[in-house]
């Protein structure tokens, strides 16, 4: 990891009121800054991500939601010249430490995409591809995983008779859901969501939404959306971020209705964003 | 003020750019198609049966042979003075021109020559007799004239009894008693010398180890004599085996005679084929020109390569071409795969890509010479000294042959391999990497499993490519295990099958030696467009079979759309 740079001095302002879960928190984030190159992407976030619930990133386009998303499970490790300050904890590990394997903190959070990206193999094969790459071999788990996985992504019933097909030729709507029961295929801790149904019409949405509702209780889902709407249906927490910052981080109900920093009212009254 | 508005519409239109570009492209497809026009023309019409023709010459003399092409030519001032009043006044009316008609007089064991050119002011008449052949020979050449006698054994026909069905049955036999005294000298004889070499190099091999004074060598040396006497022994029934095959054979003869009634008597196994030219159909002329087709693609070489097959060449370029694919494609693709996923994007690296690219400018003689330095004379010497001492003087792998020949050809076109491949590579989505990396995939599970079967179709491309440009490469094949005539083929029924360090022919060179390098370049001449015919054949042929892999594999990972 690259020196841990000046963390800035000013304590955050943030306005806290998220709801607890009934296990606690599973991830927290403490003061955690993030640069690309010269450039602060992340100021000093700072919160706790809740065990079971489905916690909202939402914001204007280009205040940090991705970087602070793909920041949980390591994805930006593949940019040339970041540098990161303060701490990303799961179950109370530092994941950023140097002892850490990647590797098996990627196989606890699941992770969906902003356009759906399924691989260029069979639908059977896509949902696999994570306990394949674990060493799993045995048809019979490959199997189970398969309907277990295609089940709870709700989409068994529409593909059960084509597993053997391209995964490239379902829609776009069934892609997406593929990816999910590919992210929830291992049996992750977290899944991670980033913008699941920017690349959907409005009927496949209200499918993925309807997913995750199913799904929450069972992982602890991490979303980001650009759509108010869906973050105040689907969520339980929303944390509001603007330029790197996140302004408010509390329960969504709260955040929507009656928010307590005015920066969010204006977003989410749609003044600005 | 009208001009000049529409010289400016014009421009605006880009018409004549268009005319431009339109213009340069079928420029260029239609020099491709003269080309390949011409090879495949003069390629197809070469085997063709050609007419023979008895030519009477003012002088007196006479001459026969096969037509082969025309031209118009200015005969020297001193030619002209010996000619009559009336022909040099035709020919200074077409301008001291004067027309002129090579010949294929064959009978080279006669007159020294194979061709004549015949001008038409000398020729008298001339006549196309039905009873002329044209004797194909396994030496000296064809031979043009008539048949006088057949003797087959005790008994004699001459005349119209000599052509005909006799004859074919019994050049059929005689071609089956050639491929038996073939056999008994080229493969029974050549076990036993395969035997008695390797036994010469065990007990080398042995002398090296235990030195020359020691019990093991004496007995191996008399292992060894023990074994010799054998093989003499089964060498001598061979041979005398053979001796009577010979005599036998000697008994079965052809008498033929030339234009000018000189008689050569030839033992019917060494005719090839014989037909009488101005009296085949058609059907009869399909017949020759598919059986000289046959001969030319599963016979070895004769006469200096000009005539015979050209099995042995078509072997090499395949065997050599597939064994530079193989060595080409992990080499140029592991390269490749380092430069674009693994390796920090920076100036090193950007350097590195640049001398790649312009790898592919160097001359590809010298790869020939880096061939021939680094892999006979210090890789190959090196494998001689550990693993060949008993060979010694004689190099094994220190000298060019089929392993080097690849894979210096394999360096040649490793840059086209990378640049595609980094191509395909970098064409590979980012979104599949991180959904890899995203299940929990490691970087190179990710690459196994995702990035090179998506990339896999622009590697075959690469591959494609570099296998087009090796097939066709010549010069520095030339120096590193090329020969204009490889006694043995690279694969046989000894172990280890596939010999790497023999050398061997290719149909690049061979087009190079007939053309240009033999005694007889104008019989050498139709044998070149036939050759290119060929190779440029055989390298359509395998590029087709990539494609169709190619193809296969993008079936399998594309199929359905978004």
């Amino acid at each position: 990891m690259p020196d841990t740079p000046q963390v800035s001095p000013d304590p955050p302002d943030t306005v806290y009121h998220p709801m607890t879960g009934a296990e606690g928190s599973i991830i927290e984030i403490e003061r955690f800054n993030l640069w690309y190159g010269d450039k602060q992407a992340l100021f000093d976030n700072s919160i706790d991500i809740q065990m079971g619930l489905v916690t909202a990133l939402i914001g204007p386009s280009g205040c940090g939601k991705s970087t602070l998303l793909r920041s949980l499970n390591r994805m930006n490790d593949l940019i040339d010249g970041l540098r990161l300050g303060g701490a990303i904890r799961l179950d109370g590990a530092d994941i950023y430490h140097r002892d850490i394997d990647v590797i098996g903190l990627r196989k606890r959070m699941g992770m969906v995409f902003q356009k759906p990206n399924p691989f260029p193999m069979s639908i059977a094969d896509n949902v696999t591809y994570p306990i394949k790459v674990d060493g799993v071999r045995d048809r019979r788990v490959l199997q189970e995983t398969v309907e277990r996985a295609l089940k709870a992504a709700a989409l068994w019933e529409e593909v059960k008779d084509r597993l053997r097909d391209s995964a490239l030729g379902l829609s776009g709507g069934q892609q997406q859901r593929l990816c999910i029961a590919r992210a929830i295929a291992a049996d992750p801790d977290v899944l991670l969501m980033d913008e699941p149904c920017s690349a959907l019409d409005p009927l496949a949405t209200a499918k993925i939404e309807d997913l995750i509702d199913e799904l929450r209780g069972r992982y602890t889902i991490v979303i980001v959306t650009h759509n108010m709407q869906q973050a105040a249906r689907v969520s339980d927490n929303t944390a509001f971020m603007y330029l790197g910052r996140i302004v408010e981080y509390g329960k969504t109900k709260t955040v929507f209705t009656t928010p307590r920093s005015r920066r969010t009212e204006d977003y989410v009254t749609g003044r600005f964003g | 003020m009208t001009g000049g508005r529409r010289a400016v519409n014009l421009e605006a239109r880009g018409e004549p750019f268009l005319w431009g570009m339109g213009g340069a492209l079928s420029l260029g497809v239609l020099m491709i198609l003269g080309f390949v026009l011409l090879i495949v023309w003069n390629g197809l019409i070469t085997f063709y049966p050609k007419p023979l023709r008895v030519v009477h010459l003012k002088d007196g003399t006479r001459l026969a042979g096969e037509p082969t092409r025309a031209e118009t030519y200015k005969p020297p001032a001193q030619r002209l003075e010996s000619l009559s009043p009336e022909e040099r006044d035709r020919m200074r009316e077409r301008g001291g021109l004067a027309h002129r008609t090579l010949y294929r007089i064959g009978n080279y064991d006669f007159y020294n020559e194979d061709f004549r050119w015949v001008s038409d002011y000398q020729v008298e008449r001339w006549e196309a007799p039905r009873e002329m052949v044209f004797v194909e020979r396994v030496e000296w050449g064809p031979f043009v004239g008539v048949v006088q006698a057949l003797t087959l054994g005790d008994t004699t026909l001459t005349g119209e009894a000599a052509l005909g069905e006799r004859l074919h049955a019994a050049q059929a036999q005689a071609a089956r008693r050639r491929a038996r005294i073939r056999r008994i000298e080229r493969g029974e004889i050549g076990a036993i010398n395969h035997r008695m070499e390797k036994s010469r190099l065990t007990l080398r091999g042995v002398a090296l180890k235990a030195g020359e004074d020691s019990a093991a060598y004496r007995q191996a040396l008399a292992r060894g004599e023990a074994q010799a006497a054998e093989l003499d022994a089964a060498y001598a029934r061979l041979a005398a085996e053979a001796a009577a095959l010979k005599s036998e054979d000697a008994r079965y003869t052809i008498t033929l005679a030339d234009i000018n009634g000189r008689e050569k008597v030839q033992a019917l196994s060494e005719i090839v084929r014989i037909y009488p030219a101005n009296a085949l159909n058609l059907f009869q002329r399909m017949g020759v020109y598919a059986s000289r087709w046959w001969e030319f693609l599963s016979a070895e070489p004769r006469e200096a390569n000009t005539e015979g097959g050209v099995l042995p060449a078509i072997f090499g370029t395949f065997v050599m071409t597939l064994l530079m694919a193989l060595a080409v494609a992990p080499f140029g693709v592991m390269a490749a795969l380092y430069l674009r996923e693994y390796a920090r994007q920076g100036r090193l690296v950007s350097a590195v890509r640049i001398c790649v690219n312009n790898l592919a400018g160097v001359p590809s003689i010298v790869y020939g010479v880096f061939g021939l330095g680094f892999f006979a004379y210090i890789v190959g010497a090196g494998i001689d000294r550990i693993f060949y001492p008993e060979r010694l003087p004689n190099p094994t792998f220190g000298t060019g042959g089929l392993l080097w020949a690849s894979l210096t050809l394999a360096l040649l076109t490793v840059p086209v391999v990378i640049v595609a491949t980094e191509e395909a590579l970098a064409a590979v989505p980012q979104s599949l990497r991180e959904g890899s990396l995203a299940c929990g995939a490691s970087k190179w599970q990710t690459i196994k499993y995702i990035v090179l079967p998506k990339a896999l179709p622009g590697i075959m491309t690469g591959l494609i490519l570099a296998m087009a440009r090796g097939a066709g490469e010549v010069a520095p094949l030339m120096l590193v295990g090329v020969v204009k005539l490889a006694p043995e083929l690279p694969i046989d029924a000894y172990f280890p099958f596939l010999h790497l360090e023999r050398s061997f022919m290719h149909l690049g060179f061979h087009i190079f030696d007939v053309g240009f390098q033999s005694r007889n370049s104008e019989a050498g001449k139709p044998m070149v467009f036939v050759t290119t015919l060929l190779l440029i054949t055989l390298v359509v042929l395998l590029n087709a079979t990539a494609i169709f892999i190619r193809n296969r594999l993008k079936r399998k990972y594309y199929v359905g759309h978004f």
